[in-house]
């Protein structure tokens, strides 16, 4: 392993963290209420009140972009919970089958995965009211693709290993075979897929909240703090570069951490 | 039927198996009219070149065929019992319990990500309902008994920090678990250095004199074969061309192929001579003609080798003299010498091969 790699994985780890602890702050403490209105103070340049200014309302940006790392981490963890469960069922269903499963399942998986994802993302969002809850949803089945593919080449791979044929030729069954003797090996595949949707839910989720289909106000988003504050672009410029900055460190520390892992992962690369 | 008498019905009774293997292509007959019978305890050998269905002969018995593979004719009895052609359900209580298998690569038939110990107790917790604690103690004991050292404390090890030998030795031990009346053993020692091979092979050994577990040695090296087995089958291209005990093989070889793999054996005496091999390569599934399948390699072959498939001929053993029993159940039955060659079918035969 050189030492290039492992930098690629360290800087990922340490985005990822700092951004997990100040979600974790936020849970207990942000410096203003989010939703704490000021007009007196709108649009104030970043400041010591106020490290990363205020917006159009008067309401403390590092307040809400604090509050909006919830948003972004609960839509990653569950909309990636999601894809995991659907792609395991699919993806371990058409791996282990094979033959007429296997082309039934991947080719609906096509189907769904040849639909762009934000548009896709959309029409869910649009037929539902949309929210949080509907946000998750929506980005988590556009997910399911992904996870399906990694799972069923995982399966297909490591069910011709010679200890899963042992094993099934000692009397193991279905359940054995696939939770014990082929999961562990494709965890570390899955974990970096994980990571790798992580991030991509969190832009899509921006995204979403951006064009107004996401998560709805009050709540804080970074997708839609910059919506808002596209209108002051010229007159408050901190207040869309705070969000933005935001997104690209997350997606940028998720994605880094997945190369990481895959790297680690991965020792002929 | 021509068969040997006997009293009880046979361990394992093969009659005219046949296994097919479908492609874009259409099918092709993998294995085609095997006869082969296991006696309680007894060990049989099966050798033969790569790629002439030993293995898929293996994998038959446990129904562990790969997906395009299938059993289309013939049957399998296990102690009068007719195996199920498919189902899994079915097979998974006998693979384990009652038949066993030993693969080729130990080191890639054990888990990485699971501890001997895991392994070592999964067959017995499933198949003989054994408790987790007794499921440690029986393995432990399995473990002494193949003469792994420190038991114990090889239950908490992985398959990365035992040697080769040592896995094989697991593997042995995980196989004998639940005490099965046959052992298939497929190539077991093919990925082992010779020293370990000898210590495998005498550990097989004990075991059949200890338990009478009956032995299906499925080997291409023709020594390991000898040196082990009460009866051998030579296979070549998805057939048995040769059965009979390891004196009948080694003493009276009656098939040309039979005769020059044994030529092609290289000995301490045949040191200055030139080592003789079989020309050309075992026929691949689509090359194999309505003849003898040996006959584009047999230094006999004439043209009715080419035209008409040779019989099946018991030149010496129980229930007759020579080229008395001909037809299916020739080569099944137990301690006849039989040969599928046009030759054999002739008075006089193949000559026999110079010392």
């Amino acid at each position: 392993m050189n030492s290039g790699k492992k930098i690629t994985l360290w800087i990922g780890l340490t985005l990822v963290a700092l951004l997990f602890v100040l979600m974790a702050v936020s849970l207990f403490y942000v410096p203003y209420g989010a939703n704490e209105m000021n007009i007196a103070g709108r649009l104030q340049a970043p400041g010591a009140a106020h490290w990363l200014g205020t917006d159009n309302f008067g309401r403390d940006i590092l307040s809400r972009i604090m509050e909006g790392t919830q948003t972004a981490f609960s839509v990653g963890f569950f909309s990636v919970c999601i894809g995991l469960a659907g792609g395991f069922l699919l993806g371990a269903a058409a791996g282990y089958l094979g033959r007429w499963a296997d082309e039934l399942l991947m080719r609906a998986v096509d189907a769904l995965m040849a639909f762009p994802g934000i548009l896709l993302a959309l029409i869910l969002v649009t037929i539902f009211k949309p929210s949080l809850g509907q946000t998750i949803i929506a980005i988590g089945i556009l997910f399911i693709p992904s996870f399906a593919r990694v799972i069923r080449g995982g399966f297909l791979q490591t069910k011709e290993a010679d200890f899963v044929k042992a094993a099934r030729g000692m009397g193991a069954g279905h359940a054995a075979l696939i939770f014990r003797h082929i999961v562990p090996h494709i965890l570390s595949s899955v974990i970096v897929t994980a990571s790798l949707c992580f991030s991509a839910a969190i832009l899509v989720e921006a995204a979403l909240s951006y064009l107004g289909l996401g998560v709805q106000p009050p709540d804080p988003s970074w997708g839609r703090m910059l919506n808002e504050s596209q209108a002051y672009m010229s007159k408050a410029p901190w207040y869309a570069l705070a969000p933005g900055l935001f997104i690209t460190l997350t997606v940028l520390g998720f994605n880094l951490l997945g190369d990481g892992i895959r790297d680690l992962r991965d020792r002929r690369a | 039927m021509l068969s040997a008498p006997t009293e009880a019905p046979p361990l394992l009774d093969i009659r005219d198996l046949r296994v097919e293997l479908t492609t874009a292509r259409g099918r092709w007959p993998v294995l085609e009219g095997i006869d082969l019978r296991v006696e309680p305890g007894e060990t049989v050998g099966i050798v033969g070149e790569s790629g002439c269905g030993k293995s898929v002969l293996s994998l038959s018995l446990l129904g562990l065929l790969p997906p395009a593979m299938r059993i289309s004719e013939g049957e399998i009895r296990y102690e009068a019992g007719r195996l199920p052609r498919e189902g899994e359900e079915a097979f998974r209580r006998i693979r384990g319990r009652e038949i066993a298998m030993i693969f080729q690569d130990p080191m890639s038939s054990l888990n990485p990500a699971l501890t001997i110990g895991e392994q070592a107790t999964e067959m017995t917790r499933l198949h003989l309902k054994l408790t987790k604690r007794e499921a440690r103690e029986h393995a432990v004991s399995l473990f002494r008994k193949v003469g792994l050292p420190r038991p114990e404390a090889l239950l908490k090890e992985y398959p990365h920090q035992l040697s080769g030998g040592m896995l094989q030795r697991v593997m042995i031990a995980i196989a004998l678990s639940c005490a099965p009346k046959l052992l298939i053993a497929d190539e077991p020692t093919t990925a082992l250095d010779v020293t370990i091979q000898a210590q495998i092979l005498e550990l097989l050994k004990t075991i059949r004199e200890e338990d009478g577990t009956a032995i299906l040695l499925v080997s291409h090296d023709l020594g390991v074969i000898a040196d082990m087995c009460d009866r051998i089958a030579v296979m070549y291209a998805g057939q048995v061309v040769e059965v009979g005990t390891a004196e009948e093989l080694f003493d009276s070889p009656r098939h040309p192929y039979t005769q020059g793999l044994l030529q092609a054996v290289p000995t301490p005496a045949k040191k200055r001579e030139k080592l003789l091999s079989i020309p050309g390569t075992v026929p691949a599934l689509h090359e194999r003609g309505a003849g003898c399948r040996f006959h584009s390699r047999c230094a006999y072959a004439t043209e009715r080798c080419l035209l008409s498939a040779p019989p099946v001929v018991r030149v010496s053993g129980a229930g007759g003299g020579a080229g008395a029993g001909t037809g299916a159940g020739a080569l099944a039955a137990t301690g006849a010498h039989a040969v599928r060659c046009w030759l054999a079918a002739e008075e006089g035969g193949l000559p026999h091969a110079a010392g």
